[in-house]
C-alpha cells in the first residue's frame, strides 16, 4: 500500500492595521478614555457599537452619545475550552450584552467563573484592560455586577485613528498523492515527473493536467539538467531572503519535462540569459528531506545555448 | 425578448469525509465534474461559463480557487469566475449569466478542505472586523447565542432541536443516536446539534434552451432570489430570518412545495428557517439528512440545490426548495425554487 500522502504544520500570521473613520475612530478613543460612546440614528435608537450609517435612511451617522459601562445579558453561551486569541483563557461565557442606555447589544466575553452563574438578564460590568490603546479588546471582559467600576486614566489626548488586529491560523497542509511521490523522490535524490495521458506532456511535479483536466499516472524519471527559460536578477533586498542580492530566479525547463521549475541560478547574474544550460547542484545527501531545497542551486554547465525554438513553447 | 428558461440538468458531490486529502480540492474536483457532466449529458467543452465558490481562509492557501482550475482543463481558454461565499452564490451568478444570453450552460462547484484548520476559529475572520471578529468568537459559539435567543423566546425547544438531529440522522443513514443528556459542546448546543466538520465538493450543471432539453432529466429553476440581514449580531432578532423570508417572497416560493432541503448547520436553525419560510408539516425537509449530516463548507448550500433538483428529476416532486445560507447565525440566504413543469413560461 501506498504511503499516505506527505503533510505538514503550516502557520500563518499577519498584523492587519485598519483605519478607522470618523465613527469607529471616537468609539475606540473613547474605550481608550474609558468610555462608550453609543451612534443614535434618526429613530432615536442608541447603537453599541456603533453603526456608522443610518440603516433606515442611509445617512452617515454623526451623533454620537455616552452609554453606561454596565448592561444587561440578553443572550450567552459557555466556553469550557477557549481558542486561541479568545478574550480569556479560562472558561468564559460569550455574550450580547446591552450596555444601559443602548438599544442593541455588543458581543463580548463574561467572567462568569462558572457556567451556573451565567443566565439571560444577568447584570454585568466592564472590567477594562489595564493597557488601553483605542481598541474593541481596551474591554477586557464583562464580570458580573450591577455597580461600574471606573477605569484608570491614560493620560492620553490624541484621537484613534487605527487599530492593529494580529492574526493567527495554523493548518495542516497536505500534499496530494502524486506530489508526494515527486517530494518523497527528491529525499532520495531523483526528479519525477508524470505524463498526461491524453496530451502527452511531462509536468514536474506532478499535477493534475491543467488543459485536460486529467489526472497525470505514468512516472517517467526526469535528468537533473535543463534550459534556462527565462530568468530575472534579484537586486532588492527583503525579509526572508535566502541569498544575498543580486542573484538571480530563472525558470528551468527539465530535459524530459514539458513545464518549467523555478529555483536559482548561481554564477555571474549578468551572464545568465534565455536558453543557457544548467545543472543541479544537489547539497550533501545526508541534508536531503522530502523538499526541493535538496537542490541547492543550479549551475551553468557551459554546453551551447539551446536554440529558442526548443523551449518557445515554455514561455 | 424573454428570459431563457433554465434548468438544473446535471449533479454530483463528492463524499463528505472527516479529511479528504490534499489541501488544494483538485483532486477532490475531477471525479466530482465528470460524475456532473456525464449526468448532464455533457462534454467538459459544452459548458460555456464555470463559476466556484471557495476560500482561501479555509485551507490557508492564496488563490486556492485558481489552483482548482487545473481540475476543468482550461484549455482551449474558459470563462470562469468565483465567489468567496458557497457555491449556491456562484451558482446565481451563473443563472444570471444564463439570463442575460451570455452562456447556454453552466457549470458550478463549490469545495473546501475544513479539515486543514480549526474551522469554528477560521469562521470568526467572517466577523466584523473593527469590533467582533478581534474578539475570536467561533461559529459555533455564534450559534449557540442564537439557539440560546430562541429557547428563551419559546420559539425552540432543546428536545424538538434533538428530533431535527434524530430525523436527519435517520434519513442520511447515520446510526448514532442523540442524546439529550450530552454535555454542552457550546451551551444549549449539544454535538448533535452542529453540523460535523467535514471536507468536500460538488458541481451543479445548468443549461437553458436546447441544452436544457437535451438530457434525460431536468428540473425547471422557476425562482431563485437571495438576501442579507444586517451585519451586527446584537442588530438584530437572532430568533427571525427576516432575509429567508424576503427572498422567499421575492424568488415566489410556491406553498404546495413537496419537499425543502433546508441549508442549516444547526438543528435550531431548521426549525427558525421553517418558520421563516412557512414551511407547514406537508413539505418533507431535508430527505437527504440536511447539513447536520454533511455540512461541507462552500458546497453544502449548492448541494441543498442539487439534492433537491434530485427530487423533482427523478420524480420524487413536482415543486422543490433548495435554499442556502452564509455568514453568522443565518445571516445571508438564498431561495431557489425548482418544478417539474414550468406553468406560466411555456411557449
Amino acid at each position: 500500500m501506498a504511503a499516505p500522502p506527505l503533510s505538514a504544520p503550516l502557520d500563518i500570521a499577519f498584523d492587519y492595521t485598519r483605519s478607522l473613520g470618523p465613527v469607529l475612530g471616537r468609539f475606540m478613543t473613547g474605550l481608550r478614555d474609558g468610555r462608550v460612546l453609543g451612534s443614535r440614528t434618526a429613530d432615536g435608537r442608541v447603537h453599541v457599537p456603533p453603526l456608522e450609517y443610518d440603516p433606515v435612511t442611509h445617512a452617515p451617522v454623526t451623533e454620537l452619545v455616552d452609554v453606561r459601562p454596565t448592561g444587561t445579558v440578553t443572550s450567552w453561551t459557555w466556553t469550557d475550552r477557549p481558542l486561541a486569541g479568545q478574550p480569556l483563557d479560562r472558561p468564559f461565557g460569550f455574550a450580547l450584552i446591552r450596555l444601559d442606555g443602548a438599544d442593541t447589544a455588543l458581543l463580548h466575553a463574561v467572567d462568569a467563573g462558572a457556567r451556573e452563574r451565567m443566565h439571560t438578564g444577568m447584570r454585568v460590568r466592564i472590567r477594562w484592560a489595564a493597557e488601553r490603546v483605542g481598541h474593541i479588546r481596551d474591554i477586557e471582559c464583562f464580570e458580573p455586577s450591577a455597580e461600574p467600576a471606573g477605569p484608570p486614566g491614560t493620560g492620553k489626548s490624541d484621537p484613534v485613528m487605527m487599530i492593529t488586529t494580529p492574526i493567527r491560523l495554523s493548518y495542516t497542509h497536505t500534499t496530494s498523492a502524486d506530489e508526494s511521490r515527486y517530494l518523497r523522490a527528491l529525499a532520495e535524490g531523483r526528479l519525477l515527473g508524470q505524463r498526461c495521458p491524453v496530451c502527452r506532456k511531462v509536468y514536474v511535479p506532478p499535477r493534475v493536467c491543467p488543459a485536460d483536466g486529467v489526472p497525470t499516472e505514468e512516472e517517467v524519471p526526469i535528468r537533473d539538467h535543463g534550459t534556462v527559460t527565462t530568468f530575472c536578477v534579484v537586486n532588492v533586498p527583503f525579509a526572508g531572503q535566502r541569498l544575498d542580492p543580486p542573484y538571480v530566479v530563472a525558470q528551468i525547463l527539465l530535459d524530459g519535462a514539458d513545464i518549467p521549475i523555478p529555483h536559482f541560478v548561481v554564477g555571474d547574474a549578468g551572464d545568465v540569459r534565455m536558453g543557457m544550460r544548467v545543472a543541479a547542484v544537489w547539497r550533501e545527501p545526508e541534508s536531503w528531506t522530502t523538499t526541493p531545497e535538496n537542490i541547492a542551486h543550479f549551475r551553468p554547465t557551459g554546453e551551447p545555448d539551446a536554440p529558442y525554438e526548443s523551449f518557445e513553447e515554455h514561455l | 425578448m424573454s428570459a431563457p428558461r433554465v434548468a438544473v440538468i446535471g449533479f454530483a458531490q463528492a463524499p463528505c469525509l472527516p479529511s479528504a486529502g490534499t489541501t488544494s480540492g483538485v483532486e477532490t474536483l475531477v471525479p466530482v465534474f465528470r460524475e456532473a457532466l456525464a449526468d448532464a449529458g455533457l462534454d467538459r467543452r459544452q459548458v460555456d461559463f464555470w463559476c466556484s465558490g471557495s476560500s482561501d481562509y479555509l485551507a490557508g492557501r492564496a488563490f486556492s480557487f485558481v489552483n482548482a482550475v487545473d481540475a476543468i482543463g482550461a484549455y482551449p481558454p474558459i470563462a470562469e469566475s468565483h465567489v468567496e461565499m458557497d457555491a449556491a452564490w456562484a451558482f446565481y451568478e451563473a443563472y444570471v449569466k444564463i439570463l442575460a444570453g451570455e452562456a447556454e450552460t453552466a457549470l458550478v462547484y463549490g469545495f473546501g478542505k475544513s479539515s486543514a484548520g480549526r474551522l469554528r476559529r477560521v469562521l470568526a475572520l467572517q466577523l466584523d472586523p473593527y469590533v467582533v471578529a478581534p474578539l475570536w468568537p467561533d461559529s459555533v459559539s455564534v450559534a449557540a447565542l442564537q439557539a440560546r435567543a430562541a429557547l428563551d423566546a419559546g420559539i425552540v425547544t432543546e428536545r424538538a432541536m434533538a428530533e431535527v438531529a434524530a430525523r436527519s440522522r435517520a434519513d442520511a443513514g447515520v446510526s448514532e443516536p442523540v442524546d439529550l443528556a450530552a454535555p454542552y459542546i457550546a451551551d444549549p448546543l449539544r454535538r448533535h446539534d452542529c453540523a460535523p466538520v467535514c471536507d468536500g465538493a460538488a458541481a451543479l450543471v445548468i443549461a437553458s434552451g436546447e441544452r436544457a432539453l437535451a438530457g434525460p432529466r431536468r428540473a425547471w429553476i422557476t425562482g431563485v432570489a437571495h438576501r442579507i440581514d444586517v451585519q451586527g449580531l446584537g442588530e438584530r432578532d437572532l430568533t427571525t430570518v427576516p432575509s429567508a423570508t424576503a427572498a422567499a417572497s421575492a424568488a415566489g416560493l410556491p406553498d404546495d412545495l413537496d419537499v425543502a432541503e433546508l441549508h442549516a448547520p444547526f438543528t435550531h436553525q431548521e426549525l427558525l428557517l421553517r418558520a421563516a419560510l412557512g414551511l407547514g408539516d406537508r413539505v418533507r425537509i431535508n430527505p437527504s439528512g440536511g447539513a447536520l449530516c454533511g455540512n461541507p463548507m462552500f458546497s453544502a448550500g449548492l448541494a441543498r440545490i442539487g439534492l433537491a433538483a434530485e427530487q423533482v428529476r427523478s420524480g420524487r416532486a413536482r415543486r422543490a426548495l433548495g435554499h442556502a445560507t452564509s455568514g453568522p447565525a443565518l445571516q445571508q440566504n438564498l431561495i431557489c425554487v425548482l418544478e417539474a413543469d414550468v406553468r406560466e413560461a411555456e411557449s
